[in-house]
């Protein structure tokens, strides 16, 4: 039983959160506090789901793109060109509460992400362009575009409709939850209850033999790097709508790391193939977690980068089969001695 | 074998055309972008001659509405003064800083200007600047060099003296207080010039009043949305702030949304304090959120262009201009707001 425990693919990624929270719990006890403040629930773990929402968005966009052995590095521009045309559609319109100029402004980000993704899934799966070369060429370029978009500035908007999407609150618990719950339900239903998990799997362990079963493994390609970019549009208006305004130049900066960072520490492994979307979430809560409780904590911020990377470094150790059975066998030799020493005399 | 030996070659050949593709790329921006005659070793001889000055300008990024307003007063001064400007954004990277300083000198440019993202490790390339004979000039932010002959001028706000108008409004605030005053900091971008000096000269001024005590400060990185995260954590984390000094507006900006969600007063029960002085932050402290706000002029263009054509004709440049700067309350921000140009 126990043994079945430690084998499932959950475990390794869900005791880590735990050791964080429980960190947590030792050093603050009010992190766990919860309290009702103007009807909304308010407290530490409320603010990890709400400002890790994006983030958990991009990840699982990321996870069926491994999944196909592929890469995206596109997302953080994406996240960023996103909120950008989303703000600058409200912005300039007379009247910016309207819903009209709401679901406008969403429908066209939106429509603009998926046709990234579009140009991401053609160039790695009709091009042949190695998926990480044919997303950085929209990583970088797509910064510059952010900020075309934006002409530099930063976009002011003061809608409230349009701060509701990722400030907002529904049934007491930040809205931007239920959006990334959505997400998440629609993944998880396409990937495991319709055939199209099988397909990403198969693609991504060997793309060749699943064209020749019968699978179009470019239509699967593309629509994998169309629904990562899709994942990558919502996230950037959740951030943008956060702190009503769009910043091209650092909205969604580095989210792709963080984002392949969730994705292998949910135990999706990078050669594709198999993917796990509940370890993904989790990984992106053990990454925010982990952002909150060094500025909880008080890290000094010239060394906060360091304390990430050593934790980070921890994680991915513990994930490592090879570590965790050589660290064993050291403990155990260790352990009896002597016994060893007969059992090398007695052969 | 033969089939693996004639890849290779081919990679080769590749690699070789794309390193001369890259060369020929580098000349005809050279040639296409400054006007001078052909036939010139030094840029400097040519712009003193009455051709037309061309300046490279590396720009932080566009972090903050604030560098938004400084990057256009630069185009448009430069613009006005009839200099070509080569702009470059470092995206608040130095190696991208130090990338674009090095094709400058490579398109031999008559003058370098630029915005360090951060204070240290610029001897190489500045050195580099120096050996080709083109003249720097830092803008906004220092650079922690021990070598002044380095670059020609600074032109920028003096930091220190800001995060010291912050601190003597707060010190003033609190004069009488009674029990010990909580502040929290939102520092800039760890390592950049106004984090370090702003929270210098403000620790300098409020170490006068021991009741005064930063009980915790971290990094922004000068955004709003980190702004937002940092203040919600430290809210949480902290039951009585009193105080926030934030490094630049928009850090502010993200905290004030921060402490309304936390069911607090912005302005009243935890009083901000801000630098910078953009148009979004000058409202919001019209609108009595923000209570004190120490100006920083982004509007060095015109300054700029006057240094920069005084290092080319061989004047002598003072080592370091300060630009004019004030600082506003609440009333004064509403009545200075209508009239702001940024």
């Amino acid at each position: 039983m126990a043994n079945k425990l430690i084998k499932h693919h959950l475990f390794w990624p869900l005791s880590v959160l735990a050791a964080l929270l429980l960190f947590n719990l030792l050093y603050s006890p009010d992190f766990f506090r919860i309290v009702v403040r103007d009807g909304n629930l308010y407290g530490s773990l409320i603010d990890i789901l709400n400002f890790g929402a994006p983030l958990i968005l991009v990840s699982i966009g990321m996870t069926l793109v491994i999944a196909t052995k592929g890469i995206d590095l596109s997302v953080g521009s994406v996240v960023a060109i996103s909120g950008a045309v989303a703000c600058l559609i409200v912005s300039q319109a007379s009247d910016q509460s309207a819903m009209g100029v709401i679901w406008t402004a969403i429908a066209s980000s939106l429509l603009l992400a998926v046709l990234l993704g579009v140009w991401n899934g053609v160039l790695v799966s009709a091009a042949r362009i190695q998926p990480i070369i044919a997303t950085l060429i929209l990583m970088v370029a797509g910064r510059g575009i952010a900020q075309l978009i934006t002409s530099g500035q930063i976009i002011t908007v003061s809608s409230a409709p349009y701060q509701f999407i990722g400030a907002g609150s529904f049934l007491s618990l930040p809205f931007s939850i239920f959006i990334v719950g959505a997400v998440l339900l629609i993944a998880a239903l396409l990937a495991r209850k319709t055939a199209l998990g099988l397909f990403i799997e198969s693609v991504g362990s060997n793309p060749r033999a699943s064209r020749l079963a019968g699978l179009r493994s470019g239509t699967v390609i593309l629509s994998v790097y169309m629904f990562c970019s899709l994942c990558a549009g919502i996230a950037g208006i959740i951030l943008s709508s956060n702190v009503s305004s769009a910043d091209g130049n650092n909205a969604g900066l580095w989210y792709e790391l963080d984002a392949i960072l969730a994705v292998v520490i949910g135990g999706t492994s990078l050669n594709g193939g198999r993917f796990y979307l509940m370890g993904t979430v989790v990984g992106a809560l053990i990454i925010q977690t982990l952002t909150t409780t060094i500025y909880m904590i008080g890290v000094p911020p010239e060394i906060t980068l360091v304390v990430k990377a050593f934790v980070v470094l921890a994680v991915c150790l513990i994930q490592s089969e090879a570590f965790r059975k050589s660290i064993m066998h050291r403990w155990k030799k260790r352990k009896y001695p002597a016994e060893q020493e007969v059992a090398t005399h007695a052969s | 074998m033969k089939k693996r030996f004639s890849a290779a070659a081919f990679a080769l050949t590749l690699a070789a055309l794309l390193v001369s593709a890259c060369g020929n790329g580098g000349t005809a921006v050279n040639n296409g972008g400054s006007e001078k005659p052909a036939g010139q070793d030094s840029a400097n001889t040519g712009a003193a001659g009455g051709g037309t000055i061309t300046m490279g300008f590396s720009q932080v990024g566009a972090e903050s509405g604030w560098r938004s307003a400084n990057t256009k007063s630069i185009q448009e001064s430069a613009k006005d003064a009839g200099i070509d400007l080569k702009f470059s954004d470092a995206q608040q990277k130095q190696e991208n800083q130090i990338k674009a300083i090095r094709s400058f000198i490579q398109q031999k440019v008559d003058v370098i200007a630029f915005s360090p993202v951060v204070e240290s490790g610029w001897d190489t390339v500045l050195k580099e600047a120096k050996d080709a004979g083109i003249p720097v000039i830092l803008t906004d932010r220092a650079v922690d060099s021990a070598d002044k002959s380095l670059y020609r001028t600074f032109i920028g706000s003096d930091f220190v003296e800001e995060g010291r108008k912050a601190g003597r409004w707060l010190v003033e605030q609190y004069k009488d207080a009674a029990e010990d005053i909580n502040i929290v900091e939102l520092q800039g971008t760890t390592g950049s010039a106004p984090a370090n000096d702003r929270k210098a000269g403000f620790e300098e001024i409020i170490a006068e009043n021991p009741k005064l005590k930063v009980i915790a400060s971290q990094t922004g990185d000068f955004t709003r949305a980190k702004g937002k995260e940092v203040m919600q954590a430290f809210l949480k984390a902290h039951k009585d702030i009193d105080v926030l000094y934030a490094h630049n507006d928009d850090m502010a900006l993200g905290a004030i949304q921060a402490i309304e969600a936390a069911g607090l007063k912005p302005g009243e029960d935890i009083v901000i304090i801000s630098v910078d002085a953009v148009k979004d932050g000058m409202q919001a402290a019209a609108d009595g959120k923000i209570n004190f706000i120490v100006e920083c002029n982004p509007l060095l263009g015109p300054q700029l262009m006057e240094a920069v054509k005084a290092v080319v004709e061989g004047k002598e440049v003072e080592p370091r201009i300060v630009t004019n700067e004030t600082t506003f309350t609440s009333e004064e921000a509403k009545a200075a707001l209508p009239t702001r140009e940024y």
